[in-house]
């Protein structure tokens, strides 16, 4: 059976309402957009199914994210999702980041999300993990 | 005359296909993907049902009624499907789908290129029949030519005819491009490739189930089919070959079936079709494409072709009126079947589908299988509505309306 949850069906309640008001604002407004110069924490992914594009640079100081941009071109949810996330990454420690789960991608999104959709939401974390090993990585160079 | 399709045809086309009575987050389901997947009428899934509850047995082996009967009506669709494009039933090889029809041509076919042979295809073509002679000419050491597009997207026919010369071994065309809608001139082509010595093969996914297809007419060499694009199974597909072709093509995949006598150290071949069929085919899904064929052959071509062109041109109309909306492909009905793909500037066409989900609005965001014509098109992906027998009027108005809900989401 499928989980009717999952494939997004049912209409949105008023509080994914907000939340998908959230993602519009980020997708429209990303915060932390830039780049780092010679960085040693630095990750690029891409979606070949959307075509959707990240780059993450992160500064490390005693195993805390105390830097943190990106860049990069897509869908609403992949772009808003890394936008989020930069957010709730800055101060944190590298091992709870590294901890992070696609459980928590989409609880800060919010919205359900179809099977389809989940790698657009969950290319933040593939490019956060990427960056949080170390050194300058392009996984499509 | 026939009138624009309207919910009242909608509610007809219900009775026979049971998905369309379903509801999408409450909406009623407007399918518009019909290039990627139609929906299935009830008596294709009866006939299906049919033969796994009644006859189910393997075919060509058993000396049983039970078989028999399997094989009866295995080869009886046979015959339909030649009768359905003018063709002759030893020349159709059932596969399952259209990309075996085009793999088992570049591996088949492909053998007999040579360093420095020419093999041409179009700047429209789908991934299914680009990548396997791109892979094959690479191997062999041979090379790949690619017919231009003009900017209204139909193929240049004046380079074209400068690309086809003595070293072309093969010719490679969408009948119908499943981005851009077009309708491409294959009696002409068939006659540049031959003119050649050159042999030319048809990919039909998107021709069979909009207009009738006709071998003789065309006079091309190979045309390949899906049946789940004619509102038959997925798993099936169709090769069409000229006979004595098919004779002499090496065949693709080894087995049972296909052939005549095995020894320890050789095998001689079957004769065709089922030198082309090895093991058990897909039997079921053959006696769906059966029924598929028998839908399609009790409406009228005409019926089918003019409600299709309608819809088409007031869809271009409508959108041609959203300022943002950026349409791919020609903007006029003639040679053009009822694909349309576009664009609206700052919105992923992933966002665009999600948004048009919410209104039970089925489309198709991306790249359709055509990376090279998205880099032409200098897009990353496109939406694409495809129209189907049920579609309407009531359908498009559905998605200019969804297209001002994006608009106001997106540009607020």
């Amino acid at each position: 059976m499928i989980n009717k949850k999952q494939i997004g069906e049912g209409q949105l309640t008023e509080e994914q309402e907000i939340y998908r008001e959230n993602i519009l604002d980020h997708y429209k407004h990303p915060r932390n957009v830039g780049a780092i110069k010679n960085c040693l924490h630095q990750h690029r992914e891409l979606n070949p199914l959307c075509g959707d594009e990240l780059e993450l640079f992160l500064e490390v100081e005693n195993n805390k994210i105390v830097k943190v941009f990106f860049s990069g071109a897509g869908c609403a949810i992949s772009q808003a999702a890394m936008s989020m996330l930069t957010e709730k990454i800055k101060g944190m420690g590298v091992e709870e980041a590294m901890k992070l789960q696609s459980e928590d991608i989409v609880d800060m999104l919010g919205i359900p999300i179809g099977v389809v959709r989940m790698k657009c939401a969950l290319l933040c974390l593939k490019t956060l993990h990427g960056s949080l090993k170390g050194g300058s990585h392009d996984a499509y160079a | 005359m026939n009138k624009i399709a309207t919910l009242s045809d909608y509610e007809r086309a219900g009775k026979e296909f049971p998905e369309l009575r379903r509801l999408i987050h409450g909406h009623r389901l407007i399918y518009l993907d019909n290039a990627s997947t139609t929906q299935k009428p009830q008596s294709v899934i009866d006939a299906m049902t049919t033969y796994y509850e009644h006859s189910n047995a393997n075919i060509h082996r058993g000396v049983y009624q039970l078989s028999e009967e399997a094989t009866t009506a295995y080869e009886g669709v046979r015959q339909k499907v030649a009768d359905f494009i003018h063709a002759n039933s030893s020349e159709i090889i059932f596969t399952k789908g259209t990309t075996e029809s085009l793999n088992l041509l570049a591996y088949s076919l492909g053998k007999s290129l040579q360093k420095g042979d020419e093999v041409v295809l179009t700047h429209m073509e789908h991934h299914s029949s680009l990548v396997p002679w791109q892979q094959i000419a690479h191997e062999k050491g041979a090379l790949v030519r690619f017919i231009p597009l003009r900017d209204d997207g139909r193929l240049d026919m004046t380079v074209a005819k400068r690309l086809i010369t003595a070293n072309t071994k093969f010719v490679i065309v969408t009948h119908v491009s499943n981005v851009l809608g077009t309708i491409n001139p294959i009696k002409a082509l068939s006659v540049l490739a031959h003119a050649v010595g050159a042999k030319i093969i048809i990919d039909g996914a998107q021709a069979v189930a909009h207009f009738q297809v006709d071998m003789k007419e065309l006079d091309c060499d190979f045309y390949a089919f899906s049946a789940h694009k004619m509102y038959g199974p997925t798993g099936v597909g169709v090769l069409y070959g000229k006979k004595e072709l098919l004779e002499t093509l090496p065949p693709f995949l080894y087995g049972g079936s296909m052939i005549r006598e095995v020894t320890l150290d050789k095998t001689t071949w079957n004769d065709v079709p089922w030198k082309f069929e090895a093991g058990t085919p897909n039997i079921a899904g053959v006696i769906g494409l059966g029924a598929a064929v028998e839908y399609l052959q009790n409406k009228e071509w005409s019926m089918i072709q003019h409600q299709e062109q309608e819809l088409t041109a007031y869809a271009l109309e409508q959108l041609r009126a959203l300022k943002p909306v950026k349409i791919y492909g020609p903007l006029t009905t003639e040679e053009r079947g009822g694909v349309i793909s576009f664009t609206l500037q700052g919105v992923h066409s992933h966002d665009i589908a999600t948004l048009f989900d919410q209104r039970g609005i089925a489309v198709r965001g991306g790249h359709h299988c055509a990376m090279p014509l998205m880099k032409l098109l200098k897009t990353a992906g496109t939406t694409r509505l495809s129209f189907g027998i049920y579609n309407t009027k009531e359908d498009v108005d559905a998605v200019v309306d969804a297209i001002r809900y994006v608009i106001e989401v997106f540009h607020q």
